[in-house]
């Protein structure tokens, strides 16, 4: 089978954009594309518009090459990818949203992120139309004896963020599940366009809080290969320090959350202890918590103490103490198993079509972790493993969790025994009188995150795009609740985790 | 099972007040809002949280007030899941436009005497996402708001003690 590169012979190639190719690509070509991805030869990774192209972001897992291909609007309507390639409809459908452009043959024409009350049409086109006020949103429809709708959101019972789910179900059984997102839409991508690094690395950095640091890690490494910048070692260390410090704490408070939603408060509580013990490591070492604006374009804003690594070291060592008793707990709690064991199936094929990442994928058998399969430094001179798992339900994706901290403590101790000491933490990031891109794939706690970015000659932001693993896990957890009953639909949405904010941008 | 319930019973309890000067900022808490908590509303205030479009940072914080360390629950002070429940609408995010009528729908909701708290600097200017087709920038844009504890995101320390300066301020609003 020909790879990716074979195919992307003809072409006009971007030469300002790194680290991967980008290649402006002919309608036939485009097509051929979108056909290997429908046939499973390469894997959707991200999809975006511009005032007058669309990108697509291609992986060969064989082969680990990425490339980004684009089409011009100026020469007919664009091919629809998810006419074909189901994973693409809702990055399409938003693309029409920002951008007004128009696809042939687009499956689903029903606005996704703009419900209507933006006062404004296509706010990324070049010229944004003034909208009328909002229209009622049209749910796909599930007909038979018996069925009736459910339907819950965006303000939700508990504390967390706002969506909406349309269920229909028979009796107790979920027949269909739609989601409706887009009620954090706070218009990130237009914010960063015309913004400084330094400002667009802020927003990047709130594009959703659970994963603040990967997602300016991931909007870091995007300028950097841009622009060309060598990161100073140590800084890269501390990144990796902090990226597992943030899995680790996601991790803990996932997994005690998931058990609360099968009313097991008990490990809920002691999980949450130990989240709360990194987050203040976190303060500690790094001033923040969640460990906001820490890592900046061209480096880290701060260094770590002896002290501060004397205090991770101790955290590390008390959670790898009282860890495998909370797992064991877990693991031998027959009314907890009766709730998680089987439920939420996600199947595996459908996880490798949609080019799922995190737990979510992991836990289905998709054996992806960019840390390994598209390593960055300092993950590339670091040892550890990555689970998988093949049943796809809660219970898989719990257990991924927990191999995951496991694998994140030896990591962080590795980091700590291993960073070099050298002192200068920030390598100067400055315009280069051109036009540069850069794209960037980061593992998150969630699985992998895009950052793409394209800065003016002036060295702002001229547009840039994150892709939150949610695009490609959301979609899923609506075919994993099929069949289930609709009681088990918090625990099955909590083991999946998706983002609102950062899908919602 | 046992093992870790009998552990517990042993072990002393994670809660704080211990030494250190944020802890000590707790319990002085814990006895304020006890008083202006009781006068009010007897003993137990409810609260209703709303994510108005934030980035999920504030909730994560807000999230932490019920962990052992903080034991929000012991203030008296509870989240509950229907507004006509609560006393208190905590608000987190710069209001998208996207979710401007569910939080205004929430707030009316809620019986009165009601109040509203602000979290976070989305929350009270709209942040970093102010000025943008998307957002309205600040809570105070569809509610009126009684108190903005400030941060991004505000400590559960912070929130704890911005709660307390709502206990013994507030005055109650006429509804809508
Ligand atoms: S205040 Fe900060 S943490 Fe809170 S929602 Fe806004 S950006 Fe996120």
């Amino acid at each position: 089978m020909p790879t990716l590169s074979d195919i992307i012979t003809t072409g006009r190639v971007i030469e300002a954009h790194r680290p991967y190719p980008r290649v402006v690509v002919s309608a036939s070509l485009w097509q051929t594309l979108i056909s290997r991805l429908s046939h499973g030869e390469s894997t959707l990774l991200g999809l975006w518009g511009d005032a007058d192209a669309v990108h697509m972001a291609l992986l060969d897992e064989r082969e680990g090459g990425v490339i980004v291909a684009t089409a011009l609007t100026g020469e007919g309507p664009i091919p629809s990818v998810s006419r074909v390639h189901p994973p693409a409809l809702r990055l399409e459908r938003t693309l029409r949203d920002l951008f007004g452009i128009e696809l042939a043959e687009l499956p689903d024409t029903r606005p996704w992120l703009d419900h209507g009350r933006w006062g404004l049409r296509n706010p990324l086109a070049r010229y944004a139309e003034a909208a009328g006020e909002p229209t009622s949103y049209p749910f796909l429809g599930a007909e038979g004896e018996g069925l009736h709708q459910i339907p819950v959101g965006p303000v939700h019972a508990g504390i967390i963020e706002p969506g909406h789910f349309r269920f229909t179900a028979n009796g107790e059984t979920v027949v269909r599940l739609e989601e409706r997102l887009g009620y954090t839409h706070k218009g990130v991508e237009s914010l960063m366009a015309g913004a400084s690094i330094e400002q667009a690395a802020r927003l990047a950095g709130r594009t959703s809080g659970d994963s603040t640091v990967a997602y300016a890690f991931a909007f870091a490494r995007a300028v950097e290969a841009a622009l060309g910048i060598d990161v100073p070692l140590r800084a890269l260390w501390l990144r990796a320090l902090m990226a597992e410090l943030e899995r680790l704490a996601n991790h803990f408070g996932d997994i005690g959350a998931i058990c609360n939603d099968a009313a097991f408060a008990l490990l809920h509580a002691h999980t949450s202890v130990l989240r709360e013990r990194v987050l203040r490591a976190a303060a500690a070492c790094f001033g923040h918590r969640l460990m906001m604006d820490c890592i900046t374009p061209g480096g880290v804003a701060g260094d770590l103490t002896p002290e501060g690594a004397g205090q991770i070291r101790e955290l590390a060592d008390i959670a790898g103490k009282a860890f495998p008793a909370l797992v064991e707990l877990y693991d031998n709690t027959a009314s907890l198993q009766d709730r998680t064991v089987g439920t939420g199936i996600l199947n595996p094929t459908l996880a490798r079509q949609y080019g799922c990442g995190g737990c979510v994928g992991r836990a289905s058998g998709r054996n992806f972790d960019v840390r390994r399969n598209l390593a960055y430094a300092p993950y590339d001179s670091l040892r550890f493993e990555v689970p998988v798992r093949g049943e796809g339900d809660v219970n898989a994706r719990v257990w991924i969790r927990i191999q995951e901290v496991q694998q994140s403590l030896a990591l962080i101790e590795q980091i700590l025994d291993a960073m070099p000491t050298d002192g200068t933490l920030r390598a100067s990031v400055g315009a280069t009188g051109k036009p540069a891109e850069g794209l960037a794939l980061v593992e998150g706690f969630r699985g992998d995150i895009l950052a793409w970015v394209r800065l003016g000659a002036d060295g702002c932001v001229d547009r840039c795009h994150l892709r939150d693993p949610s695009w490609f896990q959301w979609p899923l957890l609506e075919a994993a609740i099929e069949g289930n009953i609709v009681a088990d639909f918090p625990l099955c949405n909590k083991s999946f985790n998706c983002s609102y904010s950062g899908h919602d941008l | 099972m046992r093992k870790i319930l009998f552990e517990s019973l042993t072990k002393t309890p994670l809660t704080e007040p211990a030494p250190g000067e944020a802890d000590a900022e707790i319990s002085a808490l814990a006895i304020q809002l006890d008083h202006a908590a009781r006068a009010r509303l007897g003993r137990s205030l409810s609260i209703r949280e709303v994510d108005a479009g934030s980035c999920n940072g504030c909730e994560l914080e807000i999230h932490a007030l019920s962990n052992a360390f903080y034991d929000l629950e012991r203030f008296g002070l509870r989240f509950v899941a229907s507004p006509r429940h609560a006393d208190v609408l905590l608000v987190t995010g710069p209001v998208t436009r996207n979710m401007s009528e569910a939080l205004l729908r929430t707030y009316q909701a809620i019986p009165a005497p009601k109040w509203v708290v602000a979290v976070g600097a989305c929350a009270y200017d709209g942040g970093l996402f102010a000025g943008g087709y998307a957002c309205l920038g600040g809570v105070a844009a569809v509610v009126p708001v009684d108190l903005y504890i400030p941060g991004c995101p505000p400590t559960p320390t912070a929130l704890l003690k911005g709660l307390l300066a709502l206990m013994a301020n507030g005055r109650a609003r006429v509804p809508l």
